[in-house]
């Protein structure tokens, strides 16, 4: 979503996303003239006019489950919004918690009186190197 | 998803939705919508037009329940990162 025309948007798929993208950007592609919605999810940058990078997870129930913004010359790292979402899908099938590093298939934890004070047992912190 | 919008000249807008309760303070809120946004909250729902498959269609966050939503937001079409 941004504050450019529905119709800037379908150009920007045409001549340039479908070229980096097989088909283009698969999902709506939404138009926030003026930043209202922006202003709603305090990204609109008044000074510039324009919505900053913020990105919202939003669960089935329409709870938000995770925001990140960013200035905008950064991009975002799409393989740790994924590792989100999976985190955040895994924690509601099972109601079990991800750790601090947690990758898909890696141990979850199960909180609960027996686990206080023996994290340490079952979970290192990651290494970087 | 997305009522399909007729193309005119006139720029189809969104904005905020707000149950018909809202409706009497709207005036006065209008000067005063802010950032209402809390991890573990409810998303604020909106309706913004959209360029989908092909199409112009009007989008509604809460058309989404039942689904994982990814709402992101970007300076500008054409912008480089």
């Amino acid at each position: 979503m941004s504050v450019d025309s529905v119709f800037s948007h379908k150009i920007w798929q045409e001549e340039e996303l479908s070229r980096m993208i097989e088909g283009g950007v698969p999902y709506p592609m939404l138009s926030d003239a003026g930043g209202k919605v922006g202003k709603l999810y305090g990204v609109y940058d008044e000074d510039a006019g324009v919505n900053i990078r913020g990105r919202f997870i939003i669960d089935p129930d329409g709870i938000i489950r995770a925001m990140e913004v960013l200035t905008p010359p950064v991009g975002r790292n799409v393989a740790e919004l994924i590792r989100q979402v999976q985190a955040y899908q895994h924690v509601r099938e099972t109601g079990e918690v991800m750790p601090s590093g947690w990758q898909p298939g890696k141990p979850t934890l199960k909180p609960g009186p027996n686990l206080a004070g023996k994290v340490w047992k079952v979970w290192k912190p990651e290494k970087i190197s | 998803m997305g009522e399909e919008l007729e193309v005119g000249c006139a720029r189809p807008i969104g904005g905020p939705v707000k149950s018909s309760s809202d409706e009497d303070k709207q005036t006065k809120e209008k000067e005063i919508i802010k950032m209402s946004v809390q991890v573990g909250k409810k998303a604020p729902d909106f309706q913004a037009p959209a360029f989908h498959e092909g199409k112009m269609k009007q989008i509604k966050l809460s058309d989404y329940l039942g689904k994982w939503v990814l709402l992101c937001f970007y300076p500008g079409d054409f912008t480089f990162v």
